[in-house]
């Protein structure tokens, strides 16, 4: 194992980074749920490689807070896609644009 | 030496996967690079002897929410198909400066300190015995409410996505406003 910690964290970065902008630039409200998740990923590969590289790797705690992590973004999915479905069905669309009906 | 290349090709496939399923035009394709870019990260955890999270990145995300992904574009079709405008939202410039800023803002402290860049520890390992002695002795009240918070997501999402009372929808989609009319027509007749 030659890689160094920096390495990962730098790849979570640039993974962040591009579903953030997805998130932000995409009119589409699926891109925007695949955004985030692409985020929680990143999040989940740092404490990953925090536990790998850290001086306690028997602790298990970075395993475990990424289990319980995959599991909420599993819930998070599915009450988001539900959403969006159930805003299509109501207003036809699936772009954040026409969701508007709180605003002003 | 061979771990350092086999991490490049796997970031490199990820790094791209996220790209592409960001910026494809087509949303079923998006989801797709979405599941590739998915199933990159669960070979990461391998790579970092995770096994256990890296079967269950594998199975949660390139199992079950990219079908979800799939299937919620498939039945929210039309709407892309329809409009020929641009898919992206007005200011996304301002986003992806924005984004960029993140990135920098994240990468340079990376950069700049020396303690992150040493060799890992001799591989311990997670083995699934241990995490599942874990899971049962000290997490087990997380375990728990994660449990229940799953079935709360789930049934709540099921409420959500179920069909609304017919009233609100229009007509053509279903049936149950246009058994009511016919069975007014065959009142009046």
């Amino acid at each position: 194992m030659s890689t160094p910690l920096a390495h990962y964290l730098i790849l979570s970065a640039v993974l962040f980074s591009i579903g953030f902008a997805g998130a932000v630039a995409r009119r589409s409200a699926i891109l925007m749920l695949i955004g985030i998740e692409l985020m929680l990923n990143a999040a989940n590969l740092n404490f990953i490689a925090f536990w790998r590289f850290g001086p306690h790797p028997e602790a298990l705690g970075g395993v475990m807070f990424v289990l319980f992590s995959i599991a909420i973004a599993a819930a998070e999915a599915a009450v988001g896609l539900a959403l969006v479905i159930s805003i299509y069905r109501q207003r036809e669309t699936a772009q954040v644009d026409g969701m508007d009906t709180l605003k002003n | 030496m061979p771990n350092e290349i086999a991490f490049i090709l796997i970031a490199v496939f990820t790094v791209a996967c996220a790209v592409a399923a960001m910026t494809r035009r087509q949303l079923v394709h998006c989801a797709l690079f979405a599941a590739a870019a998915f199933a990159g990260l669960a070979a990461l955890y391998l790579q970092l002897d995770a096994e256990f999270v890296g079967f269950a990145q594998l199975m949660v995300y390139v199992g079950a929410i990219a079908i979800l992904i799939v299937f919620t574009v498939l039945l929210t079709r039309g709407d892309e198909v329809r409009s020929n405008r641009s898919q992206s939202s007005p200011s996304w410039l301002a986003g992806v400066a924005v984004a960029v800023l993140v990135l920098a803002g994240i990468a340079l402290p990376i950069l700049l300190s020396p303690a992150l860049w040493h060799a890992a520890p001799v591989a311990t390992g997670a083995p699934v015995k241990r995490i599942g002695e874990e899971l049962m002795n000290r997490y087990v009240l997380p375990l728990e409410m994660v449990g229940v918070l799953l079935t709360g997501a789930l049934l709540g999402a099921v409420v959500i996505a179920m069909r609304e009372e017919p009233a609100v929808k229009p007509p053509s989609r279903s049936l149950v406003p246009a058994r009511a009319e016919s069975e007014e027509v065959v009142n009046l007749r």
